[in-house]
């Protein structure tokens, strides 16, 4: 007689599958993660005027005004000048490599200030603070060229060499309202 | 002599899995189309301008977005340039400023990426960070893609 229980069959889970389910979740993730950073024009934005208080006073040497226009036309301290120019315009301003009694005294001292009209589409005004950036950033970027060797973007985050550069040339900008 | 044994099944009994590639490709499809990839809803025809000189936001949990632009009218068409915040046009500039002050309690480093459309008025743009200013969200940004060299 044969009373002794009948051994069970392992219970096995078909694995085959599971590469299948792996590609999808891949897949899956690989459609879904957005992989583009947000890339923009980075600005720090004044606090409110106090009413009362006087702004600082500034000495007009210093102080660069570009008007911009609604049709994209500038002028840079009351000379028109071709929007290609400015760039080389606003570094010499800054920079002030002959100490030109017009120019800014120190390039820690100048002052850049974008004006424009209500009715200025977005482009233009980006396009002109794009030129600003540009003047600022090939500073930095000589600065740093000739003190460590490396253009600025290569210097660590927060280092004390950034900070160095970074105070040399501040971004000093100013975005003026516009009057009408 | 009687046979007490249990008479075993003849085959041996398994899952089928030759479907299991298309039932997988099933779930793939279904879920390509179901997944809705941007958070919100654009109520406003957005067209980035584009720069050269520009950078990267590396921590996106900072950002919060205002977007500017023609709004999207039903049936194609197009209206006056409107502000939206996150899923909803703001018709009252006014109340920009307890909108992104509320914001800025929540995430003290906030940055606030400004999505405009490359036609918009500054005048819109001025008024915005206008309110800005009264909220005390200082760190904005102008979203652009880049320029192809």
């Amino acid at each position: 007689m044969m009373l002794k229980k009948k051994k069970r069959e392992g219970a096995e889970i078909n694995g085959s599958s599971m590469a299948d389910i792996a590609f999808l979740l891949l897949i899956f993730f690989l459609v879904t993660t957005t992989i583009n950073v947000d890339t923009g024009i980075g600005m720090v934005l004044p606090p409110p005027l106090d009413p009362e208080q006087e702004p600082p006073p500034i000495r007009e040497r210093n102080l660069m005004k570009i008007l911009v226009n609604s049709q994209g036309l500038v002028l840079m301290d009351e000379e028109p000048v071709p929007i290609t120019e400015v760039r080389d315009k606003l570094i010499e301003f800054i920079s002030n490599p002959e100490n030109d009694e017009e120019l800014a005294i120190s390039p820690d001292a100048a002052i850049v200030s974008l004006k424009t009209q209500r009715e200025t589409p977005y482009s233009i005004y980006i396009d002109m603070l794009d030129e600003v950036m540009g003047a600022y950033k090939d500073l930095r970027d000589a600065a740093s060229r000739s003190n460590y060797g490396v253009p600025y973007d290569a210097l660590a985050d927060d280092s004390p060499q950034q900070d160095q550069i970074r105070d040399m040339y501040p971004k000093k900008i100013s975005i003026a309202e516009p009057d009408s | 002599m009687a046979n007490f044994k249990k008479k075993q099944a003849g085959s041996k009994q398994e899952v089928p899995t030759s479907a299991m590639p298309d039932v997988v490709f099933m779930l793939l499809f279904f879920f390509m189309v179901t997944t809705v990839l941007r958070e919100v809803t654009l109520k406003v025809k957005l067209d980035l301008t584009q720069a050269s000189n520009i950078e990267k936001i590396e921590q996106k949990r900072l950002v919060s977005y205002i977007y500017m632009g023609p709004e999207r009218l039903p049936g194609n068409q197009i209206g006056e340039d409107k502000v939206q915040i996150d899923d909803a046009i703001v018709e009252d500039l006014g109340a920009i400023r307890n909108l992104m002050y509320d914001k800025l309690i929540e995430e003290p480093r906030l940055i606030v990426s400004l999505r405009v459309d490359q036609n918009s008025e500054f005048g819109l743009l001025t008024d915005v960070q206008k309110e800005l200013q009264q909220a005390g969200t200082f760190r904005i940004n102008y979203s652009t893609k880049r320029e192809a060299d």
